[in-house]
C-alpha cells in the first residue's frame, strides 16, 4: 500500500495523460469519419471503396504503425503525437462505416420531409442528418472511446508514459501490484470516458429518450 | 394557376408512373387528384415542387416552367402536406412548424409564435406544442403536418393523403377545419386522396384517375355525378352502389330521402 501512497500524484499524472491520449483521437477521427461517412453513403461505388480500405487500416497491427509513423511524420519516437496519429486512424477506420450506416438508416420520408420543406443540401446534412444519425454514432463512439483508452496503453513500449507504463514498469521490476493497479486504473478511465459520452449524448440528444405517451 | 403539359414521369426502375398528363389547375380553387393506390397521384402532386423532375413534358406555375426555378427556393414557397405527417423526429412540435419559417429566415421568436398561432388554428391543444412528434397520435401529428404547411402563407398547397391515416372521426373533424381555412385564405390547394367521398367534400375540380396518372375524368363533383364519362368513373364514384341512387318517399307523412336499398339516408331541408 505505501507504493500507492508514495504513486497516487503520480498515477493522476498517467492517468491525464491517458485521457487526452484516448478522447483526443476519438474526437479527431469523429471528425474526419462523419464528413467522409455522409460522402460515402451518398456515393455507394466510390464510398464503398473508401469503406473497405477503412477496414483494411484497422487490421494493421499497432506497434509496428507506432514504429513507422514516426518516420512518416519526421517526429521522435517518444513524441505522444504517434499515439495520438495511430489510434485516431483506428478510430477513423472504425467510425467510417459506423458512420455510413448511421446516415444510410435515416427514415426515408424523414429526409424527404427536410427537402419538401426546403432544406438545401447542407441545412439537411447539418440540421436534420447529423443530429438524427446522432444516436447511432455515440454508440459508434462509446465502442471506439473504450478500445481506444485500452490501445494507448501499447504506447508505453514505445516509451510514451501513459497507465500503461505501469504494466511496463510492473513487468520489469516484477511487481504484481503495479501491474493491477494500472489494469483497474485503465478500466476505472474507460468507465469514465464512457460515461461522459452518454451524459454528452443526453444533452445533445434529448428527443432520442423521449417515451411514446399515449396522447 | 398551376398548369401540367403533357407530362410524363418513368422512374430509373423503367415503372411509367403518368404518361402524358395535361391538366391546367386554376388559382384559389381546391383541385383534387383521386383514384387507387398506385396510379400516380403522388408522383403528379411531387413534379409541382421539384420533389420528382418530368421525364417530358413541363409543370408551369402562373405561365412559369418550374424547371428553371430553384428546386431548394421553389420548396419553400410551397407548402407540402405529407402523407403521414412526415415530421422531424428531432424537433420539439412548435419547432416543426416553425422549419419553414426559419428556413426562410424568420427570427427564431417570430417564427416561434407564428408556429404557435398556426397549430392553433388547425385546431391543436397548445400543451402539445412543446413535446416530440412521436409522443403525440396519429391525428394530432397530421394535424401538425397541416400547420407546418400553412404556417409560411403559401399561395399552393399541396396536400398528399392527409388525412388518410386518421381514424373516420378525426378525418371528418380536418376535413371541415380545412375547408373554413380555404373559405378564409384562399388558396390554390391540389389535394390528393383515393377517397371519393373526400374529393367531392373538397374538390372544386375533381381529377378522377386511372393507372398511370390517365385521367378517367376531370370536373366539378356535380358534373362527374351527372354525366359520369365511362363504366370506370361510374364505379369509381359509386354509382352502382345503392348508396349513391338516392329518390324521395312519403313516410309517416314527411318527405324522406332514401337510397337504392330503402335505406333512410336523410329529409329534403328548404331548397
Ligand atoms: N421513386 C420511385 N421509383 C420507382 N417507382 C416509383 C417511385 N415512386 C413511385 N413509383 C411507382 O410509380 C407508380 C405511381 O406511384 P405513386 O405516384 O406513389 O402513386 P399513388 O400516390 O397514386 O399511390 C407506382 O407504381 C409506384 O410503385
Ligand atoms: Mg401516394
Amino acid at each position: 500500500m505505501s507504493w500507492l501512497d508514495a504513486n497516487l500524484g503520480r498515477i493522476g499524472d498517467l492517468a491525464l495523460t491517458h485521457l487526452w491520449l484516448s478522447v483526443l483521437p476519438v474526437v479527431l477521427g469523429l471528425l474526419v469519419a462523419v464528413p467522409v461517412g455522409w460522402w460515402a453513403q451518398r456515393h455507394p461505388r466510390l464510398g464503398g471503396v473508401l469503406l473497405g480500405s477503412g477496414s483494411i487500416l484497422y487490421t494493421l497491427p499497432s506497434l509496428p504503425l507506432l514504429t513507422i509513423i514516426p518516420v512518416i511524420l519526421g517526429t521522435s519516437i517518444l513524441d505522444p503525437l504517434n499515439v495520438v496519429v495511430v489510434l485516431s486512424l483506428y478510430a477513423v477506420a472504425l467510425l467510417l462505416r459506423t458512420a455510413a450506416d448511421a446516415f444510410a438508416q435515416l427514415p426515408r420520408e424523414v429526409v424527404d420531409a427536410a427537402d419538401a420543406t426546403g432544406h438545401s443540401t447542407w441545412q439537411r446534412a447539418l440540421r436534420v442528418e447529423l443530429p438524427l444519425a446522432g444516436p447511432v454514432l455515440l454508440a459508434g463512439v462509446r465502442v471506439v472511446s473504450v478500445s481506444t483508452v485500452s490501445l494507448v496503453t501499447v504506447g508505453a513500449l514505445i516509451g510514451v508514459s501513459n497507465l500503461g507504463s505501469l504494466f511496463t514498469e510492473g513487468f520489469q521490476r516484477n511487481y504484481t501490484f503495479e501491474i493491477v493497479t494500472g489494469l483497474v486504473a485503465v478500466v476505472l478511465l474507460a468507465l469514465l470516458l464512457d460515461g461522459l459520452w452518454v451524459l454528452l449524448g443526453r444533452l445533445l440528444l434529448p428527443w432520442a429518450r423521449t417515451e411514446r405517451s399515449a396522447a | 394557376m398551376i398548369e401540367f403539359r403533357s407530362v410524363s414521369k418513368t422512374f430509373a426502375d423503367g415503372t411509367t408512373a403518368v404518361r402524358d398528363f395535361s391538366l391546367v389547375l386554376p388559382s384559389r380553387t381546391t383541385t383534387v387528384f383521386v383514384g387507387s393506390s398506385g396510379c400516380g397521384k403522388t408522383t403528379l402532386l411531387r413534379m409541382v415542387n421539384r420533389l420528382v423532375e418530368p421525364s417530358s413534358g413541363q409543370v408551369l406555375i402562373d405561365d412559369v416552367d418550374v424547371a428553371t426555378r430553384n428546386p431548394v427556393e421553389l420548396r419553400r414557397s410551397i407548402g407540402y402536406v405529407m402523407q403521414h405527417a412526415g415530421l422531424l423526429p428531432h424537433r420539439r412540435v412548435v419547432d416543426n412548424v416553425a422549419v419553414p419559417l426559419r428556413l426562410a429566415g424568420v427570427g427564431r421568436s417570430e417564427a416561434t409564435s407564428r408556429a404557435l398561432a398556426a397549430l392553433e388554428t388547425v385546431g391543436l391543444d397548445p400543451a402539445l406544442a412543446r413535446r416530440y412528434p412521436r409522443q403525440l397520435s396519429g391525428g394530432q401529428q397530421q394535424r401538425v403536418g397541416v400547420a407546418r404547411g400553412l404556417v409560411a402563407d403559401p399561395n399552393i398547397l399541396l396536400m398528399d393523403e392527409p388525412f388518410g391515416a386518421v381514424d373516420p372521426i378525426v378525418r371528418d373533424d380536418l376535413q371541415q377545419e380545412l375547408l373554413r381555412l380555404q373559405r378564409e385564405l384562399d388558396k390554390t390547394i391540389v389535394f390528393v386522396t383515393h377517397d371519393i367521398d373526400e374529393a367531392f367534400l373538397l374538390g372544386d375540380q375533381v381529377v378522377i384517375l386511372r393507372r398511370g396518372g390517365e385521367v378517367a375524368q376531370v370536373g366539378t363533383p356535380a358534373e362527374i355525378l351527372a354525366d359520369p364519362a365511362d363504366d370506370f368513373v361510374r364505379t369509381f364514384v359509386g354509382l352502382d352502389k345503392a348508396r349513391r341512387t338516392l329518390h324521395v318517399e312519403e313516410r309517416a307523412g314527411a318527405r324522406i330521402v332514401v337510397d337504392g336499398d330503402g335505406r333512410p339516408a336523410g329529409v329534403l331541408g328548404p331548397a
